[in-house]
């Protein structure tokens, strides 16, 4: 960072002639550090929270697959990967939804459609998460169970992922009821991204003899793609933490198994489910970690994206999302 | 203008009323908070000097909140163990209030009414029992057709006083399940699915044809489930009842300090799933005023209030047991 907008010329320590103007470099400085002691905070609370649990399990909290209230043995592994799974098929099936309507919407959609069908996704990000779950039982995990997952089995059932017995409630259904859960976001972001991309891209392509796809693909998403990508990791960010709605349709079992008909369990929704009824000091500690986990989880989660989208920067101009 | 002036001493002076009445508030256990909500509104028209506030925040957090004294009265759907229970700063009394039972609820073709005794209950939720038509079921449903199908279990994901009765149970009946499980809010279920809440598990058994698993007696009622009559200890099938979950309050052995689990009970009549929850209450009250109050409510929950029970699908206390309480409640010093 150099040049005019160097750190420097912020901070509220250079001497300034205006009286407003370091007040308000103050009060911005504090707002910067009230977010940042509040994270920390949460951490320590975290950390302070789970000290019995952390003492007792050490490093074998992270790798043993036991979670067993009763003899106050408790491990995470089970947990972990069911949080990644299931946030990884919810990104897997939202992302490319996402970027198709929001190119449809900027793109291609008649002008008219378009507020209307900006207002209906919208409308999906105000539904409350345990409506979703309701909604899941009664309506998708049927039809699921008796169509799609049968579908499946039949059609790629030589894949690990897609054998042994169907029950409906699955890490697949909480995939799939996360993914319908972070479509507006990634929809709302990619939309912005994409209207963003100047006109001049598109009219040099077109004038370079591109066709409508070849635009698309070369000008639009060329320019937008790292962008997309900051969508992408913002949908992860909320996945990782979707608590009500994955519970009531993820089976609930803190098991590890290749096949996504079989029920898994995530971080959140055992913190959830519980909380309220624990006890014993080892039992609410090790609670406590998970959260921890799943906290740890999201910070090296979007460290990892800040990376890639480092070196994605190499490949071609764009703008960073949010 | 004289009547608004009124309206506004009118409305500054029942503000005042307001402010001045004692607020004693409570939290814990969800299982009765559908009772203690209809206790404390009904208490308001008693006496109108105190509000009770309660919050079903679960059994875990009332027992902490009164162990650190935050709150005036605890509630748990179990009894406090004895290493939670040393940590309180003065003796700590348990207080049961009323019981449930929980019934086990299934999916099967023609909703058929099942007979089942403890030891195939505690087979099934082992993974020991894989059929509807294993020999040891249809031996206690002799002339029904079982289909040949198999079993999905159901259990509560969420902590729960509903897991706690239910593995308590099996505990009691089975010598492998207290081995390899145990009981617990929550515990390591060898098989199965998780629903979550009662809402959860039900939603689960009637998408899943062949599903058992089990659930709080009002919420089967409320919602028209098909429960089984489970064997008891004396030999019997009892259905859940109110009758039959009082009649296992009666026969249970209930020690002096009120902590005791009542599954598979020895009277004849009883139901053999059934518990009851307790409020947590200091033997020494801190405050004088707000002790002397919490003891006429409770003098009057145990005298009025056990009848609006039955209603709300809870086993009222047996009359002795009763009895019992409320002299403890006159114990307890402000």
């Amino acid at each position: 960072m150099t040049g005019p907008f160097s750190l420097a010329r912020f901070s509220p320590l250079r001497k300034s002639a205006h009286w407003p103007d370091r007040s308000f470099r103050w009060m911005a400085l504090l707002a910067v550090a009230a977010i940042i002691g509040l994270i920390g905070l949460v951490g320590w609370q975290l950390y302070s929270g789970s000290r019995l649990a952390v003492e007792k399990f050490g490093f074998s909290f992270l790798t043993s697959t036991k979670w067993d209230p009763v003899s106050d043995e408790f491990g995470a592994l089970p947990f972990i990967f069911g949080t990644l799974v299931s946030s990884l098929i919810a990104l897997i099936i939202a992302v490319p939804l996402g970027i198709a309507t929001a190119l449809f919407l900027t793109e291609m959609a008649p002008q008219k459609m378009r507020q209307p069908a900006i207002m209906v996704i919208e409308m999906l990000a105000a539904v409350p998460s345990v409506i979703f779950g309701l909604w899941g039982i009664f309506v998708l995990i049927p039809w699921l169970r008796d169509h799609l997952f049968q579908w499946l089995r039949d059609t790629l059932g030589f894949l690990p992922f897609f054998q042994g017995p169907i029950y409906g409630v699955s890490m697949l259904a909480g995939g799939i009821i996360v993914a319908i859960m972070i479509l507006p976001i990634v929809t709302a972001i990619s939309r912005e991204i994409l209207r963003s991309v100047p006109k001049l891209q598109r009219e040099a392509a077109y004038a370079l003899g591109a066709t409508h796809w070849e635009v698309i693909r070369i000008a639009v998403l060329g320019y937008a793609q790292r962008g997309l990508f900051g969508a992408a990791v913002l949908g992860l960010g909320r996945a990782l933490g979707e608590t009500m709605a994955v519970t009531m349709v993820i089976g609930n079992r803190p098991e590890i198994k290749a096949s996504l008909f079989a029920p898994g369990y995530t971080l959140a929704s055992v913190i959830a489910n519980e909380f309220t009824e624990a006890t014993s000091d080892v039992y609410l500690n090790s609670l406590f970690e998970l959260g921890l986990v799943l906290f740890a989880l999201t910070i090296l989660v979007n460290a990892a994206a800040q990376l890639m989208l480092r070196r994605l920067a190499g490949s071609g101009p764009g703008k960073v999302a949010g | 203008m004289k009547k608004i002036l009124a309206l506004a001493a009118w409305a500054a002076l029942t503000a005042s009323v307001c402010s001045a009445q004692m607020l004693i508030n409570g939290a814990g256990a969800s299982f009765p908070q559908p009772l203690y909500t209809k206790w404390f509104s009904a208490y308001a028209q008693v006496d109108r000097s105190v509000r009770f506030n309660y919050q079903g925040i679960g059994s875990g957090g009332g027992q902490k909140q009164i162990l650190a004294e935050t709150v005036d009265f605890g509630a748990s759907d179990g009894p406090m163990s004895d290493e939670n229970l040393a940590k309180a700063p003065r003796p700590l009394w348990h207080i049961p209030t009323v019981a449930g039972a929980v019934v086990i609820c299934y999916n099967l073709p023609g909703q058929p009414k099942l007979k089942l005794e403890g030891g195939t209950i505690a087979r099934i939720f082992l993974g020991k029992i894989t059929k509807w038509n294993d020999a040891a079921i249809t031996a206690q449903n002799p002339g029904m057709e079982l289909p040949d199908r198999e079993i999905l279990v159901v259990h509560r994901s969420d902590g729960s006083g509903t897991s706690y009765i239910f593995t308590d149970y099996l505990s009691a009946v089975d010598q492998e399940w207290a081995e390899k499980v145990g009981k617990n809010t929550a515990v390591k279920w060898p098989v199965g699915l998780g629903g979550k809440g009662n809402a959860g598990v039900t939603g689960q058994i009637q998408q899943s044809p062949g599903a058992i698993g089990y659930v709080e007696l009002a919420y089967a009622k409320q919602n028209h489930l098909p429960y089984a009559a489970v064997k008891n200890a004396a030999g019997h099938y009892v259905e859940p009842s109110i009758a039959s979950v009082t009649a296992a309050l009666a026969s249970a052995t209930v020690h002096d300090d009120f902590r005791f689990s009542m599954v598979n009970a020895p009277g004849a009549e009883a139901y053999p799933i059934a518990g009851a929850t307790w409020l947590l209450v200091y033997g020494q009250q801190k405050n004088p005023a707000k002790g002397q109050k919490l003891v006429e409510f409770l003098q009057w929950a145990f005298t009025k209030g056990e009848t609006m029970a039955a209603a709300l699908d809870y086993a009222p206390l047996p009359a002795d047991l009763q009895a019992r309480v409320l002299k403890q409640v006159q114990a307890i010093k402000y």
